[in-house]
């Protein structure tokens, strides 16, 4: 017989930014919905661990979807002529697009590095669609540690194998090389400037100083978590950001980097179990 | 005294997957550990030499520079977070990179594997 996982992939075609795209989508289990985004430069495959475990998936319908010119999901038409860029309100517009298309109901959302980012804006203006927000390796502002992300989308520079040479000091030195190269791989297929572009939102126009003290808990639960190995978004950077909102829940995870549920599900494991059991709880 | 970086060549080149990492990159670059200078030469992914300094006027394409203690934390079997990755280092303040940085960015893997030979072993 077969050794299928539980894990459904389909493509979703829906319209965002005024075009039509085809995104590629993974599901598993059912109940509340649970959308988790991926990380700038990656796609849903990071997810891979949470849509597979029973425990979860026995309680939350967790669905996974490459951002478009990610993974499997295509850049619109017209892309050849295009700079890829990703700005604070395309990924907003996406994020909901994806769940009005779907007709998701008070779906919790789960995001890591540019996912856990984007968390702290629907958090701040669209509170009341969320039965809870988590936030990975999320801050308000995160100093950068290099000068030029260019060097992510240069000819003379394998943008791949940059792009997971960059990446593999953001992971754990506990972390499994098995997950720990899975991660890389993923980096190492990324298309041509689509890291880079993505970090236009991290590193540029997703500066949420001004505004993350509007957040309101009471509204919608905010929990954040943050690897203590991160050093692109540190844990003091997430912690600098809960500080100017009221409620918002903190967790260090130890032996653990940027990227918790690829790098180390086991691990990861650990801290997001009793986050989903509270939200699951408390309705 | 023996210096860390004293059987370098012996590590990498007798790692076949490392030296077919670097088959491209031939060059040599500067590691300044404290205030013990290293010149390693490479050649197609083979380390052809590693000399100490101190130097008076040698070139490099590129060069890494952090304080003995930096690295003594960075070479830990298991270094703690801001000391376990090059980049940890130079955003940490605890090290510098400098020079011509394409060859670096272009065997980045490769680089970051050679300085982190010493770790466990030094």
């Amino acid at each position: 017989m077969a050794d299928y996982e539980p894990i459904l992939g389909r493509y979703l075609r829906l319209d965002h930014a005024g075009r039509p795209h085809r995104l590629y989508v993974e599901e598993a289990g059912q109940g509340i919905p649970l959308v988790c985004l991926h990380t700038a430069g990656a796609d849903g495959r990071q997810w891979r661990h949470v849509l597979n475990d029973a425990e979860i998936t026995r309680h939350f319908r967790v669905l996974a979807f490459d951002m478009p010119w990610h993974g499997k999901s295509l850049p619109p038409a017209g892309w050849q002529d295009e700079e890829y860029r990703l700005t604070t309100q395309g990924y907003i517009d996406l994020v909901l697009a994806f769940i009005e298309t779907l007709g998701l109901e008070r779906p919790v959302v789960m995001g890591c590095s540019i996912g856990g980012k984007i968390v702290l804006e629907l958090a701040r203006l669209h509170a009341p669609m969320f039965r809870a927000l988590i936030g990975l390796e999320s801050a308000d502002y995160q100093a950068p540690w290099y000068d030029d992300t260019g060097w992510l989308h240069r000819p003379d520079v394998h943008g791949g194998e940059v792009s997971g040479a960059m990446m593999s000091g953001l992971i754990a030195p506990q972390s499994p090389s098995e997950t720990r190269w899975d991660t890389l791989w993923m980096y190492m297929q990324g298309g041509p400037g689509v890291f880079k572009g993505d970090l236009h939102f991290y590193r540029a126009d997703g500066d949420f100083r001004d505004r993350v003290a509007e957040i309101d808990t009471s509204r919608c639960p905010l929990y954040l978590l943050t690897g203590e190995y991160d050093f692109s978004c540190t844990p003091a950077d997430t912690e600098r950001t809960a500080a100017k909102i009221k409620g918002a829940r903190v967790t260090v995870m130890r032996e653990i980097g940027h990227f918790p549920m690829s790098e180390n599900p086991a691990q990861f494991r650990r801290y997001i179990a009793p986050v989903l059991e509270e939200i699951r709880a408390t309705g | 005294m023996p210096g860390v970086f004293d059987r370098l060549p012996e590590w990498v080149n007798a790692d076949a997957a490392l030296v077919r990492r670097g088959r491209y990159l031939s060059a040599t670059f500067l590691v300044e550990t404290g205030d013990t200078a290293w010149l390693v030469t490479v050649h197609e992914g083979r380390v052809t030499r590693v000399e100490r300094g101190p130097f008076l006027m040698r070139e490099w394409a590129f060069a890494i520079r952090a304080s003995a203690e930096a690295w003594r934390r960075f070479w830990e079997p298991v270094p703690a977070p801001g000391f376990h990755d090059l980049f940890a280092l130079t955003k940490g303040g605890h090290a510098r990179v400098e020079g011509d940085l394409q060859p670096l960015m272009a065997n980045l893997r490769y680089v970051k594997d050679l300085i982190a030979l010493p770790r466990g072993r030094a």
